[in-house]
């Protein structure tokens, strides 16, 4: 069973939700997609770490070779090629490693070679396998990275993956949900906050995900992101109160369900929601 | 000598393109015979790399200098290595702007934009 955790916008709380339900599982796995600022190894300070290179591979020109024909130019629809003064520019950045312009050169003058792009890290915290990507400042996608943690970790029916995503709602974040049986949307009480609420709402409807909401923050006022729930008839998972302690506790890293009762059960009821929602949406769908 | 300017319309009196890289046209104009030409902008549609696409279509038009309100890092990779000389545009439209050039009152462009690549969410 694999719960994708993602919201619009960052600071709503994926984390939070995300580290605290893979710990109230006791025995299950969690991979941080967040690879342009991975922070939930912060909370797990996960042990036996293990590290792996992340490398795309892009082409590299052999001058001798090339006839300045252009295939190559022509082929690619990132633009990560142009030919100017009889010598072909390769934008590494913008190469998407499709490979397609080294099969289209009639001079066998383009081959790959390897970038290191960021890497993948597994360790282990209590009974929680830990992954986290980190991509390397500078690189524009990280989701290559994405797709080696998923490579790394494939899912199993029994054990329960939690995946913390990416805030907002472009390619990243689709690659981070892809596999997922259920997504859980975070989000807090602000007109801002619906605003990217609808924004991963619009995606996990285009990817025909099953989803709820869990209401971050919450207080004693009007909820707009509740209103939105009712409106679009939209499963609200929990409640999480706005509260100092738990404030507190986040802030200093530590994880609310391995310090107090009160989160612990906070965090289980969620758990055993999502299970039930997941184990409807299973058997309404076979 | 021949200059490239992106412009919103096809004609003399347009405005200079706030794009490089996504302009609707090039106005490809020779100083000596007052020449232009409008070039369609293909890489305007692209969903990335648009800058790149532009500037090879700027240097295959022949051209050697441009003027231009912006430019991205990318598109300005591809001109330097054609060695392209780059000066920056007033809000006066293109003939004034092409005027102001030949009478040397054009400054260089000197700032290169990052671009919009990979910034995070939309």
């Amino acid at each position: 069973m694999r719960i994708a955790v993602l919201s619009g916008k960052g600071g709503t709380g994926k984390t939070l939700v995300s580290v605290n339900l893979a710990a109230a599982a006791k025995t299950s796995t969690y991979i941080d997609c967040d690879v342009e600022e991975p922070n939930g190894h912060l909370f797990f300070k996960p042990e036996n770490i293990q590290e792996e290179e992340v490398s795309v591979r892009t082409p590299k020109v052999d001058e001798k070779l090339c006839s300045g024909c252009r295939k190559c130019v022509n082929f690619c629809k990132f633009n990560a090629l142009a030919y100017i003064k009889d010598k072909l520019i390769v934008f590494e950045e913008i190469c998407h490693s499709c490979g397609g312009c080294i099969l289209f050169c009639p001079e066998k003058a383009l081959t790959e070679k390897e970038r290191v792009i960021g890497k993948v890290q597994k360790g282990i915290s209590d009974q929680v396998t830990i992954y986290t990507g980190i991509m390397n400042t500078g690189e524009a996608s990280g989701v290559p990275i994405i797709k080696k943690l998923f490579n790394e970790n494939i899912p199993e029916a029994d054990k329960q993956t939690f995946v913390d995503c990416p805030p907002g709602s472009a390619c990243i974040v689709m690659e981070s949900i892809m596999d997922a049986d259920y997504c859980i949307l975070v989000v807090e009480p602000t007109l801002f906050g619906v605003h990217n609420l609808n924004m991963v709402y619009e995606l996990v409807k285009l990817f025909n995900k099953p989803f709820g909401v869990v209401l971050n923050k919450c207080l004693e006022e009007e909820n707009p992101a509740e209103k939105f729930c009712f409106e679009k008839e939209i499963k609200i998972l929990a409640r999480i109160p706005f509260d100092n302690e738990l404030g507190i506790l986040n802030s200093n890293a530590e994880i609310a369900v391995r310090k107090s009762e009160k989160w612990r059960t906070i965090f289980s009821t969620l758990l055993e929601t999502v299970k039930k929602e997941v184990h409807h949406e299973a058997t309404s769908n076979s | 000598m021949k200059i490239a300017i992106p412009v919103d319309e096809k004609s003399l009196q347009s405005n200079v393109s706030v794009s490089f890289g996504r302009t609707p046209y090039f106005l490809i104009y020779d100083p000596k015979t007052k020449k232009s030409v409008f070039l369609d902008n293909s890489a305007a549609s692209s969903t990335g790399g648009a800058g790149v696409k532009a500037a090879q279509k700027v240097v295959d038009s022949k051209a050697n200098i441009l003027l231009t309100p912006r430019l991205g890092e990318n598109a300005a990779d591809v001109l330097k290595a054609a060695e392209f000389k780059i000066y920056k545009t007033t809000t006066a439209s293109a003939k004034d702007n092409i005027d102001a050039f030949i009478a040397g009152k054009l400054p260089l462009l000197d700032e290169i934009h990052a671009g919009f690549h990979g910034h995070r969410g939309n």
